[in-house]
């Protein structure tokens, strides 16, 4: 057991002082702004490099090359352990027990971007700023990160960013260096969150805002530095935005490298998950948009089409951000908006769920099956996009899926059992495992989960950081072979 | 350096290892089976792509546009030689390296090269292979014997046993004992351990000492070791496949050679190719045919079938059958660690004896020719110093002022025709070839930027 936890909590060490650089950026801003959030952020940030750079000494004596469980391992405690320490300066500021600033920092990173503050509005900007960035971190992968700017993580590289990026088939790699990977990827992502930051500034908002924005956007997140979240501005052009970036990063970033590096727009057609996501989205948008008209929600159908678009599109993405409180629509509208959130968002990118070509392999597979009956001798490859999928390929998804609805009806039992209704325990998880935020009954997105117990609000941590790291990294830890030497 | 590698084999799979070790390349294995290249990835940072290597759609994906190294070493020489052709032509990759076993193809030099087929370096593991162990039949004793500058130096491996006459004296009193001959130990290993060797260093009983010399002192050099053994008379090979045929033809000339193959027909093609060698059919386990041939005055008895396992307990029964040196080819590392202990006096493995002549051709600088040692722990190479006093960081001075890294000897130095064996106060000049060895080569780019010359060069 030993010998197994300490190597990698030597290099967790090493990623948590790093992360304790990022604290910087907000008490930057503290600083310039002079708000009283200042020692908050500057001992926090102290307090994690105190505990990283003793965790490190106290460690020192089993370092060693990572192997294949241990990649698996440092990327669960990772995310365990951050959002504790990512807490730190909300929970000194705030008045909020351990367990809401754990959730709060956990929403961040996993890019769930549930939230359990009201008043937001009111809070310091160096707080509002740190909750987008986690969210920002988070979208793209901690590791990812820590891959790309320390050349420490050697040869157990390519396990941890299959552990950590979403998708069943990691095997192809945009360059052959795991670390180039992952600086490519985040100069894609990089570039786009700048984008989208200029385009928000041009579309009316103030920069602070537009970054923040910007930040949630891109990682999919879904805070926003106002109680009303993006019906705060009540602004066309900004929610044309948000919702154009959304997509985009809903896409797989892969997609957008190539695209990028091709000058063209080829990559996106090649791309059978792209092509989907954007026929399933743009169907949904219209339906749901002529279904609020005709029953009435909505008087004008212009009015009807920009509601439904912003915000079926924000949660069908797992981002969050939301213009109305859609809870009030009519129930096939919140609910169908919280089905698509389970399958729409695409493997590599930074959404949450099942993953689009998990759907694809899927539907392909029960279409083969029905195929078979009607022709026993049948032989036919399963095909997404022209590449025939491997059947252990397909046999891992059947596994994901198993697991991921297990793990929603378990935590769905879980919240019943502690006293929830069904609806707000059902969406509550939902939103949670797929990264999605507001759910809907007592946790909709006209209230926050600040209404859950201690416990409740345990239980949705858990679920958030299950579906970000996509089950099975978390679910291998309870595993005893894992722990066997 | 982007590098492509074609076919994922022993020989693939060690040069994917060692090129993807060294944090400046960029490797991308290309090969057939998805399961190979699955469990590569896991272990290697790499990229991997399934498909026919001679296929320039496979390539492209593989990124062949932009690649410095195309190194084909698929087991077909055709596929190879075709890859290397297309990267030329659609691609104009800047080298082209490809393993071509066949001696059809590679006694013709006119069919590589400007207006032949496009491969730059054309490598034979088989031959390389072959004369290796050729070398090491005729330096009996040694462990190793690697060819520098054309043969003119050579590194020798071997192991001192009480007896020799250096053995349990200082270093420096090897000028002492042989005053005629010249030669400078480069690397002392003792229980698994490098020892630097200075000239206050004793070496002991059981030391594996690694030594350079020219190539007509090496016999007295290795005489102060260990006592002299009687040169190989009678060589038993047993396997009749590409590389047991070469050695047997290489030796026959000079040596009495016995050659044991299984299969019939293959023995019957041998014995046709071969003039003077005894080619036998039968099972070289068979105690029964060992003795029968006289196992027990056989000098050396190579085991140089494809299995390894068959080698290894050929070679062990025979050196209990008397057979006075024993030699096993194999492939896995950890079986050549496990058994150069044991009863099996040399274990020859294939892809170290290659990566080498591989490796020359990607290091920066002008490196002539590398050795891998030591399971690809050490490695020794001979590197050409270009430029003047003013850009080079080793022209012009004297070897005790060039500060090498940690680990690193400079051995000999070879102009033009002349070998020096390096002291301390001989200078280096311009186009000299420098002969260094690394006992822990993670000090190589260390060593290649000494050779890169100074930055107002770059």
């Amino acid at each position: 057991m030993k010998e197994i936890i300490l190597p990698v909590a030597h290099v967790f060490a090493m990623v948590m002082m790093v992360f304790a650089g990022t604290m910087l950026a907000p008490a930057v801003f503290a600083l310039w702004g002079l708000d009283p959030a200042l020692l908050s952020f500057l001992g926090s940030a102290a307090a994690t490099f105190a505990l990283g750079a003793l965790l490190w000494l106290a460690t020192r004596r089993f370092k060693r090359e990572l192997k294949t469980r241990d990649g698996l391992m440092l990327v669960a405690l990772t995310w365990v352990a951050l959002p504790a320490v990512a807490g730190f300066p909300l929970w000194s500021y705030l008045p909020i027990n351990f367990t809401d600033a754990y959730f709060e920092a956990a929403s961040g990173l996993s890019t769930t971007g549930g939230t359990v503050l009201s008043g937001i509005e009111h809070l310091p900007t160096s707080i509002k700023l740190w909750r987008c960035l986690l969210s920002w971190i988070g979208g793209m992968g901690i590791i990812v990160l820590a891959v790309a700017i320390l050349p420490l993580l050697g040869v157990g590289g390519m396990q941890i960013y299959r552990a950590e990026m979403p998708g069943p088939m990691k095997d192809r790699k945009l360059t052959p260096r795991i670390g180039q990977t992952a600086k490519l990827l985040w100069a894609v992502y990089g570039g786009l969150t700048a984008a989208c930051i200029g385009c928000l500034k041009l579309a009316g908002m103030n920069w602070f805002d537009a970054v923040c924005h910007g930040f949630s956007a891109l990682s999919l997140g879904g805070f926003s530095n106002y109680d009303a979240n993006v019906g705060h501005f009540d602004s066309v052009p900004i929610e044309l935005v948000l919702t154009l970036f959304e997509v985009l990063a809903a896409l797989n970033f892969a997609s957008h490298f190539l695209a990028w590096s091709q000058r063209g727009v080829l990559a996106y057609f090649r791309d059978a998950e792209a092509k989907a996501i954007l026929g399933v989205l743009a169907v949904s948008c219209i339906g749901v948009a002529c279904f609020l008209y005709f029953k009435g929600t909505y008087a004008e159908f212009p009015t009807a089409l920009r509601n439904a678009t912003f915000n079926v599109v924000s949660i069908a993405t797992d981002s969050g951000l939301h213009t109305q409180n859609y809870a009030l629509w009519p129930i096939f509208a919140p609910m169908w908006m919280i089905f698509l959130s389970c399958i729409v968002a695409s493997s590599g990118s930074t959404g949450g769920g099942i993953k689009m070509i998990r759907t694809l392999v899927l539907a392909k597979q029960a279409n083969r099956e029905l195929n078979q009956l009607v022709h026993p001798n049948l032989v036919r490859p399963l095909k997404v996009g022209g590449v025939v999928i491997a059947n252990r390929v397909v046999f891992a998804v059947l596994g994901f899926v198993f697991l991921y609805f297990m793990s929603v009806v378990t935590l769905i039992f879980v919240l019943l059992a502690s006293g929830l209704d069904f609806l707000t325990s059902l969406s509550a998880i939902i939103a949670c495992i797929n990264n999605a935020g507001p759910g809907l009954g007592l946790v909709g997105p006209a209230s926050n989960y600040g209404v859950l117990s201690d416990f409740q609000t345990w239980v949705c941590s858990a679920a958030m950081l299950l579906g970000r790291l996509e089950v099975f990294t978390i679910l291998v830890l309870f595993t005893p072979t894992l722990w066997r030497k | 350096m982007k590098i492509i590698i074609l076919g994922a084999g022993q020989v693939g799979r060690t040069a994917a290892y060692h090129l993807s070790r060294e944090e400046v390349n960029d490797v991308t294995v290309v090969d057939l089976n998805e399961d190979t290249l699955r469990d590569l990835q896991d272990r290697l940072d790499i990229r991997t792509v399934a498909g026919n290597a001679a296929s320039p759609r496979v390539l492209e994906v593989a990124g062949i546009a932009s690649t410095d190294i195309l190194v084909a070493l698929t087991n077909s020489d055709e596929v190879n030689m075709l890859a290397c052709q297309i990267a030329w032509t659609l691609y104009r990759t800047p080298k082209k390296i490809a393993r071509v076993r066949s001696a059809d193809y590679t006694e013709r030099d006119r069919l590589f090269g400007e207006n032949g087929v496009a491969v730059d370096v054309w490598v034979s593991p088989e031959q390389l292979v072959t004369e290796h162990i050729a070398r090491l039949i005729r330096y009996p004793g040694a462990l190793q014997v690697l060819d520098f500058a054309d043969g003119r130096v050579r590194l020798v491996g071997i192991r001192a046993l009480q007896g020799g006459p250096l053995v349990g004296q200082e270093l420096r009193t090897l000028r002492e004992h042989i005053p005629a001959a010249d030669a400078r130990v480069a690397a002392i290993y003792r229980a698994g351990k490098s020892v630097k060797p200075e000239g206050t260093t004793v070496i002991e009983d059981g030391d594996d000492v690694f030594f350079l010399a020219g190539r007509k002192h090496i016999r007295a050099v290795m005489r102060e070791m260990r006592r002299e053994e009687a040169p190989v008379r009678r060589v038993v090979i047993a396997g009749g496949g590409n590389i047991g045929l070469r050695l047997a033809g290489e030796l026959e000339e000079t040596n009495q050679v016995k050659l044991i193959e299984r299969d019939p027909k293959r023995a019957r093609r041998v014995s046709e190719i071969l003039s003077r060698t005894t080619v036998l059919h039968g099972d070289a386990a068979d105690e029964d045919l060992l003795l029968e041939e006289n196992i027990d005055s056989a000098d050396v008895f190579a085991a140089l079938t494809n299995s390894e396992e068959a080698n290894i307990l050929s070679a062990m029964l025979a050196k209990r059958l008397g057979a006075h040196k024993v030699m096993a080819l194999i492939n896995k590392p950890s079986y050549a660690e496990l058994i150069e202990s044991g009863s099996i006096d040399i274990a020859i493995a294939p892809q170290t004896v290659t990566i080498g002549s591989l490796l020359a051709h990607v290091r920066h600088g002008d490196v002539v020719r590398v050795h891998s040692l030591r399971r690809g722990a050490a490695e020794a190479l001979e590197v050409v110093v270009h430029g003047d006093a003013d850009n080079s960081r080793v022209i012009g001075r004297r070897i005790e002022e060039i500060s090498l890294p940690e680990g690193t000897t400079l051995g000999a130095v070879v102009r033009g025709e002349d070998v020096i064996i390096a002291h301390h106060d001989i200078t280096v000049q311009a186009d000299d070839h420098l002969i260094l060895f690394l006992t822990d080569r993670r000090h190589m780019e260390a060593v290649e930027k000494l050779f890169q010359g100074s930055a107002s060069f770059l």
